[in-house]
């Protein structure tokens, strides 16, 4: 495995001439390019509306967005590529250098782009230009889509288009993308350029600030040395300045400023951080009963649609591996769906409204304490419903060891699969105990959980960014973009793509583990005695001698100390599929029939009716506690595991997080039943 | 003649405008810092800082950026 985070990054840059595999030349490729912020995604969208895919580029985690555009009638639809938000193409950041690779031709399956569409924010025009400045040296032609002209407008900033246009010798066309203003502009701009092959105009600008710079040998890179390299950005922004008081008329930006007067409020020392509290509450309230409905609903229809597979197909192995392996083990992952995009849906809106900026601004400095950044917040905060989303939106934090670490504590958060869990466990010992008369013991163990997976995080970020992850405090320098109504098209349509992309990525792997643990669950294959007639009693018998079942029996020894028997093996066996498998796996071991759910008194009674042959009791409320500390920290959730693989690109990094949570997890389990024991508990 | 006073962005009160000399050390950050416009002579002003006293929220060419203490101990200003 690769300890080293940076291993992978060179594998990213294909070798030259490895471009043109098999691209029909006569599919136009444009690539749209421009800063955060700058309403990329919003064009992106408005001229490929849902003829689009997302994907990896080769050997990385930059997302490739891609989609088809017919920009001419007569012309095969262009393929339309929306590069990473950029500030620069200094090759500084992965991002950066897949864009850079991509504007030149060099990336695996993408010609070299006929055409770019350079992004611009009309009211952030001169940090925007920066990039326009490099990306007219690439030798493509280049339109510029000027964005948030309306919002410019309002301000009383005056751009005199023309001006702009034959100052940086390429074409400029205004959009206003929420009115779809300037769509038929932009495509006409477009056509002219590649209809008419037009060649690019690329000047390259010299030290002296203007267009009489020559072309570098290899565009940017070439500029090693670092006082050349800072002259060059001198000279960008002295060629900016000028263009920019050419073509802008003057006018009070801080007048106009109303996002720092929401930011009074927003980023106020003491109300920024009340607001940002009742925001995250009531985001993860209306996650929590939004989702309750369409969950409980799909679990139903996953249960009915089991019946009714298992009625309609001929009895037989076959059936049973897709009734109780494929529809129930994919069905448990697809009930969080809902909960996964509700989750999304806030997400985007708190990105696309400006306001993710804030939280993190807020947070940072409480973060930097264990090494992390502002933005690790909302990855961690939204882990407690999933850790899948709260996984892949680290997207957002860009130093690689920054983002493994938020990774690789994700998981401690305690997620909704392990409330039935801990739910059993204090109904069956602790249900109507009390402390100090009033505060039910529930209540405190619950909270004691939450706050356990939240310590064992932050002592483990800590370790790791002192160790493996080492790293200088990581940069922190970060637009707070203006506020902005969030566009419900571009928020819906980034929900819809996570969502898809969580089935599509733990998909296929949840479908291969679900098939995998039903199989050690159903071979081998017992006689069913003729005396037992009765279904439980077959499941259990099943169970007992089947692979998992021995496996069981293997691991008792090593699971004793920590206070359980064989059948609890089992059923944290089963729950390596998700967590709260454990509820219907000791429904299955104690004989009560797998549709008991956690709150079944069936269940409970069992639970603490069972016996060791020797007749003392399995259950005692100190098991009961190792196994929630158990829970809380082992890392069992193949879809997780599955969603880690894809989001850091090896195998090593899952090994490595289901290695190091699962010592933590007995190790602490075997404290608490040790430890207790000691002090004259259970 | 009177001395050019010389100082860091960290040190500029919040609500003070000061005038960029300089940028200084190497490596990605403070040319990350240069690429969003922070060149000599352009004027930054300091709005706040977050709640725990870090990071500090500047603005510059009309936008508004963040960045931790740290950071802006690189940048050489004067008022």
């Amino acid at each position: 495995m690769s300890i080293d985070p940076t291993h992978n990054e060179p594998a990213a840059v294909p070798a030259a001439g490895s471009s043109y595999s098999g691209i029909a030349a006569d599919i136009v490729t444009i690539a749209i390019a421009g800063n955060p912020n700058a309403g990329k995604t919003t064009l992106f969208n408005a001229l490929t509306g849902l003829r689009q895919k997302v994907a990896n580029y080769p050997g990385v985690t930059v997302e490739k967005k891609e989609g088809n555009w017919k920009f001419d009638p007569e012309s095969p639809a262009a393929r339309l590529i929306d590069l990473p938000g950029l500030y620069s193409l200094d090759a500084t950041s992965l991002d950066e250098r897949i864009a850079r690779e991509v504007l030149m031709g060099r990336m695996t399956g993408l010609s070299k782009p006929d055409l770019i569409i350079a992004v611009a924010d009309a009211t952030n025009l001169e940090r925007n230009l920066y990039l326009v400045t490099q990306l007219i040296e690439y030798n493509i032609p280049v339109v510029i889509a000027l964005t948030m002209v309306d919002l410019a407008e309002k301000r009383d900033l005056k751009i005199d288009v023309e001006k702009l246009s034959s100052m940086l010798h390429i074409p400029v066309v205004r959009v206003k993308t929420r009115e779809k203003a300037g769509l038929s502009e932009i495509t006409e701009a477009v056509r002219g350029v590649i209809l008419e092959e037009k060649p690019a105009d690329p000047f390259w600008i010299g030290e002296a600030g203007n267009g009489s710079g020559s072309p570098a040998e290899e565009i940017h890179l070439s500029l090693s040395d670092d006082e050349a390299a800072n002259r060059q950005i001198f000279a960008r922004y002295r060629f900016i300045s000028d263009v920019y008081q050419a073509s802008v008329g003057t006018f009070d930006t801080e007048r106009a400023n109303i996002s720092e007067k929401i930011d009074k409020i927003l980023t106020h020392k003491f109300f920024g951080l009340l607001i940002l509290i009742a925001i995250l509450l009531l985001v993860f309230q209306t996650i929590f009963t939004w989702a309750a409905l369409p969950m409980d609903l799909l679990d139903q229809g996953f249960g009915a649609l089991g019946k009714s597979a298992r009625a309609s197909l001929p009895e037989g192995m076959l059936t049973d591996l897709v009734v109780d392996g494929i529809i129930a083990g994919v069905g448990g992952v697809l009930v969080f769906l809902p909960q996964i995009l509700l989750l999304f849906l806030f997400i985007s809106i708190l990105e696309d409204t400006g306001y993710m900026a804030r939280a993190a601004f807020l947070l940072d400095k409480l973060m930097s304490r264990v090494g992390l950044h502002g933005k690790a917040f909302l990855p961690l905060m939204s882990s407690f419903a999933c850790a899948i989303p709260g996984i892949m939106s680290t997207r957002t934090i860009e130093n690689k060891r920054d983002r493994l670490a938020t990774i690789l504590i994700a998981p401690f958060m305690s997620c909704s699969a392990r409330l039935p869990v801990y739910a059993l466990m204090i109904a069956a010992f602790f249900a109507g105990q009390t402390v100090f008369g009033f505060v039910s013991v529930g209540a405190v163990l619950m909270l004691a959980m939450y706050s356990l997976g939240i310590a064992v995080a932050v002592a483990v970020a800590f370790v790791l960014k002192k160790t493996i992850l080492k790293s200088p405090p990581p940069p922190f320098v970060m637009e707070l973009p203006p506020y902005r109504i969030p566009n419900l098209r571009t928020v819906i349509q980034n929900m819809l793509t996570r969502a898809w992309l969580f089935l599509k990525r733990a998909g296929t792997v949840i479908l291969a583990i679900s098939i995998i643990l039903w199989a050690l669950m159903y071979f081998p294959r017992t006689e069913t005695p003729a005396a037992a007639a009765d279904d439980s009693t077959v499941a259990r018998m099943q169970l007992e001698s089947s692979y998992a079942g021995r496996l069981g029996q293997t691991i008792e020894p090593v699971i004793s100390p920590l206070g359980y028997d064989w059948k609890i093996g089992v059923a944290i066996i089963a729950s390596f599929a998700a967590r709260e498998v454990l509820v219907s796996t000791l429904s299955i071991i104690y004989n009560v029939g797998k549709d008991e759910n956690e709150e079944s008194p069936t269940l409970i009674g069992a639970i603490r009716g069972a016996h060791h042959p020797d007749g003392s009791r399995v259950w005692t409320p100190l098991t009961a506690l190792s196994l929630m500390v158990f829970f809380v920290l082992a890392m069992q959730c193949m879809s997780t595991l599955a969603v880690v693989r894809r989001e850091t690109n090896s195998w090593g990094w899952p090994v490595f997080m289901f290695g190091y949570m699962t010592v933590i997890a007995y190790v602490a389990a075997l404290l608490t039943y040790q430890g207790g024991k000691l002090l004259g508990f259970g | 003649m009177e001395q050019i006073k010389v100082h860091t962005l960290a040190d500029v009160a919040a609500g003070t405008r000061a005038k960029v000399l300089r940028v200084s050390g190497r490596g990605p950050v403070p040319k990350r810092l240069m690429e969003m416009g922070i060149v000599p002579g352009v004027w930054i002003r300091v709005v706040k800082s977050a709640p725990f006293g870090d990071p500090i929220e500047v603005r510059l060419r009309g936008y508004s950026l963040a960045m931790r203490r740290n950071e802006a101990k690189s940048i050489e200003v004067t008022e």
